[in-house]
């Protein structure tokens, strides 16, 4: 699919020279880019390739003039189809923006206006290259046509809120080629989306750049997309450059230690793009008898907007989680993992069917019933961000889930929090410091601390690793199963990403739909799948085309 | 959507029934005399009258039957337009307020155009301009303008616009001219806290990723600003709007007090002094039911301009 030289022309469409952008914050500058040389030339396909903070974005936002307004430039040169852009009037980067860079952006739920009808956001693009009159029409549904929208006239009159995540993401793609512009910048076009979606998306962005031999430039964290999807990748940290090269070369042999660190932190490649199960249960082991909690045969109906007949988000499920072992739910959004995690929590009450949890029955008993059970289950939020009070320290956060169920006092409260603090590798100084001085990483660690305080038997994680870095994601899977096995905790474990829930997990639930399609231990799912919706996860999983190529060639060097 | 405005109208008069009640009970109820309240308003001294006298000077304003009754009894007829006499001027509530509604609706029209085009003008500039000291500036002068107390507002604007400079009558009730310097007063306040709302939500609104979306497109600031930036922005301070409505009406109390224009807002000035009781109650419940209008419009138009509301029936609980 690669095509391995691409089209060489006179001078590049991008030259950037020794790039230099800092921010203020607190009046003192602070370098985000330093010294980056790169080019792009006609038609080829480049991705920046970095974890938060290497300076890609920054790299793209320059590209484009956007900036934001506490940006500077502080040297450098960045000329885009001849036009200088670091100095450059504004008037001057408006006339590259649109025609000229092209632009899909990271978020597809929050990327369009949400008052405003899909048509006319496209049309605001066509009519900026001098369109007029009826030609608009006709130009905006043959471009929502071509970035694969089916039924464009009825989209085009539909609000963004009306759409889907991928849908959403297409119209974006429909706007950056509205201006039918030279380069496409791509900013994470698809980490907020399923697996499934994120690789049709891509292969559709990937052909039409092709067939137009526009540049595409992908902005990613993701080294396997990177690999998947380009001629060149370039690895950015800390502001600079640390390798660059044809994917088959750099994941075969990558020169920098840093490059290194990523693909043995990238599950999908750090074992040739297939996915290799940690435990390897034997079948007869997959079910036990005394299960810490059952949801059996539960189903949730949900009332539709509007009205109409109801809607079941779970249909007839069975999950089990074995005591000491890690069940994991993987599906897509929609799928009904969300819900199953609900009804575990005791926050929704079942439709039909029953919830066992440590033997006792919970189905249908109220919150206050349910209170002195959930110090057996906890729960760890999809994102650290947000879950924990930006005004409580460290401390008090750890030692909440003590307070509100009486145990202890001031001092044997503490002792735990220093305790908890140890088990999860943070220093207990940290028990004074307040969530705005950690990082994403050690955030996550904070709140799987904060978990572990009433000593659960079962934790449910919701996506705990997606927020991350890939480097850090290693850290807490890491730690996640070492606290199993010193604890002996139990574990649900929902993700979409299945090469993570490979890493941890014993056993496997594939939902699509509300259904359970197909269950019983990693080995035996991933390695034999039986369903056809398993087949097209595992098939979605980036980094395998690179991995094929690489191998192709190791192979052609023999 | 039916039932929604069916429940929509239901709590409407749900609150002015509740107004009107605590109103009722606080002036009827409160540790005073309300015979003696009432029977001084219209002039008589119980404190002279002999007991039969005092009988009958009750009977006449019914207030020898028990309080339950009189409330229902003054309730139904209020339901009915009819907000009894007024006891210090002896014509019917009804009247007087008809007589007074024109000046009031006048300056609340007006002073409410003002504030929309002051308070949407001032957010708008703020968050357009890009020279700094400018723009702190234009953000600084809501706080400015809503803290000035509006007896003293009204005051200086009659110095300067009617004594010296002679543009606008300083008092009176006659023509467009007499209106516009109390418009101004009452504006001043209400456009300020308009776009104090204003400016939070364009500065919000201009973070927002989908601005990004629409400046790589090529678009210049200004089209950003006015066709991405600015419905989203307006869409907040539409709540508030009910609350400007309502400050425009008790801000009437003090301007049409100092410009000595015969409205509403005097007429309540004078009741409260006077102690006229069912002019007092008439006035609060006519303010109330403003309030209320108001906010059910606003809550109607909502889902007109932002597509992302449906208003929908919970089911599942």
């Amino acid at each position: 699919m690669t095509t391995p030289t691409p089209v060489e022309t006179d001078s590049p469409l991008v030259t950037v020279a020794d790039l230099h952008v800092g921010y203020v914050r607190r009046r003192r500058s602070v370098p985000a880019v330093a010294g980056i040389d790169l080019t792009i030339r006609s038609g080829e396909i480049v991705a920046l390739v970095g974890e938060s903070g290497s300076g890609k974005t920054t790299v793209a936002n320059t590209l484009i003039g956007l900036l934001p307004d506490n940006a500077t430039i502080g040297g450098g040169s960045v000329v885009v189809d001849g036009v200088e852009v670091v100095g450059a009037k504004e008037r001057t980067l408006r006339s590259l923006r649109g025609s000229v860079v092209g632009l899909v952006p990271q978020d597809p739920m929050v990327g369009l206006n949400p008052t405003r009808r899909i048509g006319a956001q496209v049309a605001e693009s066509v009519r900026l290259r001098g369109v007029s009159g009826p030609q608009v029409d006709a130009e905006v549904l043959e471009l929502l046509d071509q970035a694969g929208i089916d039924d464009p006239a009825l989209r085009a009159r539909q609000y963004p809120h009306e759409l889907s995540g991928g849908l959403r993401q297409r119209v974006l793609i429909a706007i950056a080629l509205a201006g039918k512009p030279r380069l496409i910048i791509a900013d994470e076009p698809t980490s907020a989306l399923d697996v499934t979606v994120q690789s049709t998306i891509l292969d559709h962005l990937e052909r039409l750049v092709r067939d137009s031999g526009t540049s595409l430039l992908i902005i990613t964290h993701d080294l396997a997309v990177a690999a998947d999807r380009s001629d060149r990748v370039v690895v950015l940290q800390h502001g600079r450059i640390v390798e660059q090269g044809r994917p088959a070369d750099i994941l075969v042999r990558p020169a920098h230690e840093y490059t290194r660190r990523l693909i043995a932190a990238a599950p999908g490649l750090a074992n040739g793009g297939r996915i290799v199960p940690h435990f390897d249960l034997a079948p007869s082991e997959v079910a036990t008898p005394d299960p810490i909690i059952r949801l059996e045969s539960v189903s949730k109906a949900y009332a539709r907007p509007g009205g109409g007949d109801r809607f079941l988000a779970l249909d007839d499920v069975t999950i089990e989680v074995a005591r000491g072992r890690t069940h994991a739910l993987v599906g897509e959004s929609g799928s009904g993992k969300t819900t199953a995690l609900r009804l575990a929590l005791g926050l929704e009450q079942v439709t039909s069917g029953r919830v066992i949890l440590d033997g006792t029955d919970i189905t249908g008993l109220g919150w206050k019933q349910t209170r002195p059970l959930r110090r057996t289950i906890q729960l760890v939020h999809q994102n650290p961000y947000a879950s924990l009070d930006p005004r409580f320290t460290i401390g008090q956060s750890i030692v909440e889930p003590l307070v509100s169920f009486k145990i202890g006092d001031r001092a044997s409260r503490a002792a735990r929090a220093a305790e908890l603090l140890d088990q999860v590798s943070l220093p207990s100084s940290y028990r004074d410091r307040l969530p705005s001085e950690l990082s994403g990483g050690q955030r996550q660690r904070v709140a799987i601390a904060r978990a572990l305080a009433l000593s659960p038997e079962l934790i449910l994680l919701d996506e705990p690793v997606s927020a991350l870095d890939v480097s850090v994601q290693e850290q807490i899977l890491q730690l996640l199963t070492e606290l199993q096995e010193r604890l002996g905790l139990s574990y649900l474990f929902i993700s979409h990403d299945l090469a993570v829930v490979a890493q941890v997990s014993h056993t496997v639930s594939v939902l699509n739909r509300g259904t359970v399609v197909e269950s019983g231990s990693v080995a035996q799912v991933f390695g034999s799948p039986q369903s056809q919706y398993t087949h097209q996860l595992i098939d979605a999983i980036p980094g395998q085309r690179a991995e094929a190529a690489a191998h192709v060639e190791e192979v052609a060097h023999v | 959507m039916t039932r929604y405005v069916l429940g929509r109208v239901a709590q409407a008069v749900g609150v002015l029934w509740a107004a009107y009640t605590v109103t009722f009970a606080v002036l009827y109820l409160l540790p005073s005399d309300p015979v003696a309240l009432q029977l001084g308003a219209a002039g008589i001294e119980t404190d002279k009258l002999s007991p039969s006298q005092l009988d009958a000077a009750m009977a006449r304003y019914d207030l020898d039957r028990p309080v339950l009754e009189q409330y229902l009894t003054h309730l139904w007829n209020a339901l009915h337009g009819d907000f009894g006499m007024s006891i210090s001027k002896q014509v019917p509530v009804t009247d007087l307020l008809v007589d007074r509604i024109g000046a009031t609706a006048a300056l609340s029209l007006l002073a409410g155009t003002l504030s929309l085009i002051g308070g949407f003008a001032l957010a708008y500039s703020a968050s357009y301009l890009r020279w700094r000291p400018a723009r702190l500036l234009l953000s600084r002068l809501p706080s400015v303008g809503a803290s000035f107390p509006q007896f003293f507002v009204g005051l200086l604007l009659i110095q300067v616009f009617a004594f010296n400079l002679a543009w606008f009558p300083a008092t009176g009730t006659d023509g467009f001219s007499s209106l516009v310097l109390p418009a101004v007063t009452i504006s001043l306040l209400t456009s300020s806290v308009l776009a104090q709302v204003l400016m939070r939500s364009f500065d919000e609104t201009l973070r927002q990723p989908y601005i990004v979306t629409a400046r790589a497109k090529g678009l210049s600031r200004a089209a950003v600003q006015w066709k991405h930036a600015f419905r989203n922005a307006a869409l907040p301070a539409m709540t508030i709007l009910g609350v400007v409505v309502g400050l425009t009406v008790t801000s009437a109390i003090v301007t049409e007090t100092v410009f000595s224009r015969n409205g509403i807002g005097k007429l309540a000035q004078e009741a409260v002094i006077a102690q006229d009781v069912p002019v007092v109650l008439a006035i609060v419940t006519f303010a109330a039911a403003l309030f209320v209008v108001v906010n059910l419009v606003v809550d109607l138009l909502y889902p007109l301009l932002d597509p992302r509301i449906v208003h929908v029936q919970k089911v599942s609980r």
